[in-house]
């Protein structure tokens, strides 16, 4: 691989294109992910808001928030690398775990209600 | 299942053979024993031949070890051919038997084999004839229309083909022992579940299509990176070759939905091995998920497969009628919003299953907005056609071909759309005529249309053309033959996946349907006539200039066949349709200067993994454990050696080159 | 590199290179398409999670079985896990290879601990009654939250066979290269356990 070598054989932190955290970084990401856990697990041993709905959207919410911090702070996202292509697979990647989630349970959900088994009575009562 | 693990009681022949046994081999079914006959025949003469010419030095150095995407790219196409003949024969097997068995009549398949057959046949043309097909013409054609020496990762692509050809081989290794699904080609359960089909042809279909799922999968990625990352100086996103484009679309259709399949399969797996209550219809099991989740991935595939004849088509209607492309921003753009969109069309699939009208609208409306980019494609190939120079060589027939053909396709699709239709249409001829009319109308006549295309460039001659002509008349007329009356019959009520009927008016079609398969199949034989004529016929068929149809794109700069190093000196581009603006501007070929070429080394890991693999699939379905942990231990263990190679490449050296492309300037100057 | 349509006019344009290309490492990028790929996977299990997670089959529910203290053990095993890959990450991008070698191993034993906590937590789960076979929800759990085990022992493996090859060939690189590659799958498995931790274990133990 000495070929390999000679083109991209500078080792200070070239590694084309890929950018690299610093200690800051990683320290400032690992801080924010204790506090965006322990919170959500406070949230729900301690259930200090009454409303289970409330608790699940707050958590949910600090998830989302945890995701970005980890792509941001530990998987250096950014617009620039691989020429924009890295953020872009991601977008279309969310896009469609997005569709299958809800496109999934929107459907099952309609199909269940409809499609699980009823009475006879509730069959001749049907609209 | 787990009931042969009770060591009080333990069985040598369960322990050494799992439930695979002597009865498990077809002795009593004559159809596969002629069958198996025929084939070892085959495959002894092959052999046979193969020894004869002292062949199997080359065949393994050159070929099967081959980490050079022209190679690979021929022998997907090979095992597509392959797999096209047997397909077909269970095509033209089920047609024979739906056009006798009428009333008194059973015919001569029993529901039993027929269910195999037509399952295998869906299988088979989707899984081992399209997606091979359409891969290898990209892996072909890609790296040299970007300007590039091969794809970005070529041990992984030697390794992709391997596994697809291990998941074929599974496949058949079904018809000689044991039995293979009788579930559809996409195994609905509960039928598919371990209380309907204990048995092991369900357990055939999933790890046939796990390992090569995990070839194609690679294979995407592959392809994507390549495109995105190894395109010559210049070529911009807007300069791309239409096929490019296409190709960039298709593989990120494959790295976005074959995931889908490969968890839902391994969701199956579940079920029917350690009995987890996924799509069981009791313990909180929902079959109903399954049908949600294979079409998530099913209706992508078929984009999957359609896109690169488009691509392809393009290429061709530009080529054969003189003229850029037109619109190319707007096919570009078209492409892009079918790749996003056939992610939201899903449910037109089982629209009979109960969703209800909210979300049948929803899907039935984005089912017709989709058609509407793909008409655009058409308009855009017309409008290039309209004005050209239009030659009417072999690839421009069947794109005329496939234009009529396919929109009568599309037309039924749309109408399929609307889910009231859907409701008296769904799983009736109707629909298998208009699956089969955009697959065969679109995908295989563009497959066809590539070969004639791209075959010159691949082997320095063309095919010939007489009995091309005879193969796309066959195949024309015959498709019309076969499914015209199933256009009928569906509208009429007939079901599908049916080896008997009671009413024998409907006969009628049936045989007409049986006479248009004869048709076919002789398109089928011609084709194969088509290709050894044309290598007997080599040198009057001969082309030396590397260009023989006039082409606009950067393959058709180098020389045919192309050196392994593809190109001497890497392409700088300025234009669209690069080589056309070359032949344009000047373009002089370098007579010198060349340097040695950095090259990937063959490597014989793929074909062993392949070969674990099934090994591996053979010990899972037939529950021979010790094998299968063997053969699992083998691949990881193998997997790992090959990352402590780091002597990967080597370098052509310049005289090798420089004797290369001598040969090359003396060959065109000899030509005038 | 020539590739500018600067030529002075009636001269062709510079249609090839001179000097040998060599087209910059689609590793880090193909890499990064195979993780999206993953994360499908992972969508397909969320998804059936989500569709199948509540129906018990009159069994045990995420109330019954849950025990959050262990969750959140495990969440942090796999959280310090990822800040100890990125301490080796930059002692990589320093070229300093005994301190990589030692966060990596570090980073090797919080991964160690969070499989063996899920193991402990699966064994007694099945030891209860409560295995994959005993409802839909339970098939999913299993399922989701094993398929992200399966991966973290995957990158185990990987995590000790780089580990001898920066032992035998220094941090040269190919090996950065595939450093680098593990360093977004690592991450990567914490972004899946996140999902995992919000929608398996909180929410199920929320309803």
């Amino acid at each position: 691989m000495s070929a390999e070598t000679a083109h991209h054989g500078d080792g200070h932190g070239h590694h084309d294109g890929a950018s690299h955290g610093s200690l800051g970084g990683y320290v400032t990401g690992f801080v924010l992910s204790v506090i965006l856990t322990a919170i959500p697990f406070w949230l729900v041993m301690a259930r200090p808001i009454e409303s289970a709905l409330w608790t699940g959207i707050v958590i949910m919410a600090f998830a989302a928030v945890q995701i970005v911090v980890h792509m941001i702070y530990f998987l250096h996202m950014n617009t620039k690398s691989e020429g924009g292509w890295t953020i872009l697979a991601l977008i279309f990647t969310v896009t469609l775990v997005v569709i299958t989630l809800t496109g999934s349970l929107w459907v099952m959900h309609h199909l269940n209600t409809n499609m699980m088994p009823m009475s006879a009575h509730d069959m001749r009562h049907a609209p | 299942m787990f009931s042969n693990l009770d060591f009080t009681n333990l069985d040598l022949q369960k322990l050494v053979f799992g439930r695979l046994s002597l009865a498990d081999i077809p002795y009593h079914e004559p159809i596969l024993l002629v069958t198996f006959s025929v084939v070892a025949l085959g495959g002894l003469v092959v052999l046979g031949a193969i020894t004869y010419f002292r062949f199997w030095g080359p065949l393994w150095r050159d070929w099967m070890t081959s980490v050079d995407h022209k190679k690979i790219g021929i022998m997907y196409i090979i095992l597509a051919l392959v797999m096209l003949l047997r397909g077909f024969a269970d095509a033209i097997m089920m047609i024979t038997q739906k056009a006798v068995a009428f009333g008194p009549s059973e015919g001569y398949l029993p529901p039993h084999h027929y269910d195999q057959i037509f399952t295998a046949h869906g299988v088979i043309m989707i899984f081992f004839v399209a997606m091979p097909f359409v891969t290898g013409l990209m892996n072909y054609v890609v790296p040299l229309q970007i300007g590039a020496r091969d794809v970005s990762f070529p041990f992984l692509n030697n390794f992709s083909f391997w596994m697809t050809v291990a998941g074929a081989v599974i496949t058949m290794i079904s018809l000689f022992v044991g039995e293979f699904s009788r579930a559809t080609w996409l195994g609905y359960p509960p039928l598919s579940g371990a209380d309907m089909s204990p048995g092991v042809g369900v357990d055939y279909w999933i790890w046939g299509l796990q390992i090569a799922g995990v070839g194609t999968l690679l294979s995407g990625i592959n392809l994507v990176a390549t495109i995105v990352k190894m395109r010559a100086p210049g070529m911009t996103m807007m300069k791309l070759p239409v096929f490019v484009w296409t190709s960039l679309c298709t593989n990120v259709l494959i790295v976005a939905a074959f995931p889908i399949l490969t968890a839902v399969l391994v969701l199956l797996s579940l079920d029917r091995y350690v009995g987890t209550h996924f799509f069981t219809n009791d313990l909180g099991g929902n079959p109903m998920m399954y049908f949600n989740l294979i079409w998530i991935w099913g209706h992508p595939e078929v984009y999957i497969l359609i896109l690169p004849a488009f691509g392809i088509f393009s290429e061709v209607t530009s080529t054969y009628c003189g003229k850029r492309l037109f619109g190319y921003a707007s096919m570009v753009y078209a492409t892009v919003v079918i790749t996003i969109l056939s992610y939201l069309v899903w449910l037109h699939h089982f629209f009979t299953m109960g969703s209800g009208a909210n979300v049948n609208s929803f899907f039935g409306i984005t089912t017709m907005i989709i058609s509407i980019p793909t008409g655009a494609k058409i308009f855009n190939w017309l409008f290039t056609m309209y004005r050209g120079r239009i030659r009417f060589e072999l690839p421009m027939l069947w794109t005329v071909g496939f234009m009529v053909t396919f929109v009568i396709g599309g037309m039924t699709g749309v109408l399929l759309a609307v889910p009231p239709a859907d409701f008296v249409l769904h799983n009736s001829l109707f629909l298998v005529a208009h699956f089969h009319n955009v697959i065969i109308g679109g995908v295989l006549f563009g497959m066809f249309a590539g070969v004639n295309y791209w075959f010159p460039k691949a082997f320095g001659f063309k095919l010939d053309p007489f009995w091309g002509k005879m193969s796309f008349w066959c195949w024309l007329v015959g498709f019309y033959l076969v499914f015209m009356p199933l256009y009928v019959l569906g509208l009429m009520g007939v079901t599908r996946r049916t080896q008997h009927f009671d009413d024998p008016t409907l006969q009628p079609w049936f045989i007409v349907a049986a006479c248009g398969a004869v048709l076919i199949l002789c398109g089928i034989l011609s084709l194969l006539v088509q290709i050894v004529v044309s290598i007997r016929n080599r040198e009057a068929l001969r082309d030396t200039t590397g260009d023989p149809w006039g082409g606009r794109t950067l393959e058709w700069s180098t020389s045919s066949p192309p050196p392994d190093y593809n190109f001497a000196f890497t392409p700088v581009v300025h234009d669209l349709d690069a080589w056309y603006d070359m032949k344009n501007r000047g373009y002089a070929r370098p007579l010198g200067g060349f340097k040695p070429i950095h090259m990937p080394k063959n490597t014989g890991t793929g074909v062993i993994l392949g070969g674990l693999s099934v090994a591996f699939g053979f010990a899972m379905i037939w529950y021979i454990w010790w094998l299968a942990a063997l053969s699992f231990a083998a691949i990881f263990i193998v997997s790992i050696v090959h990352t402590f190679n780091y002597n990967r490449d080597f370098y052509i050296p310049a005289d090798a080159v420089v004797r290369a492309e001598n040969e090359r300037t003396a060959v065109l100057a000899g030509r005038v | 590199m020539m590739h500018t349509d600067t030529a002075p006019p009636g001269t062709a344009p510079v249609f090839h290179l001179e000097e040998e290309h060599h087209p910059e490492t689609s590793t880090l990028l193909g890499f990064w398409i195979y993780l999206m790929s993953d994360c499908l996977i992972f969508a397909v299990l969320f998804a059936t999670y989500g569709v199948l997670g509540r129906n018990y089959a009159a069994g045990p529910s995420p109330k019954d079985l849950f025990d959050l203290p262990l969750v959140a053990l495990n969440t942090a095993m796999l959280l310090f896990s990822s800040i100890t890959y990125g301490f080796a990450m930059i002692a990589m991008d320093k070229g300093r290879q005994a301190a990589t070698q030692a966060w990596l191993a570090i980073t090797g034993l919080f991964g160690a601990a969070f499989l063996g906590i899920e193991l402990y937590e699966f064994s007694h789960l099945i030891h209860e009654g409560a295995g994959p076979q005993r409802s839909a929800f339970l098939s999913s759990f299993f399922t989701l939250v094993g398929t992200h085990g399966l991966h973290v022992t995957l990158g185990l493996v990987w995590l000790m066979v780089l580990m001898v090859q920066v032992g035998q060939r220094g941090l040269i690189p190919e090996n950065q290269r595939r450093l680098m590659c593990l360093s977004m799958f690592w991450h990567f498995l914490d972004v899946v356990w996140i999902g995992v931790f919000t929608f398996v274990y909180l929410m199920g133990v929320l309803q």
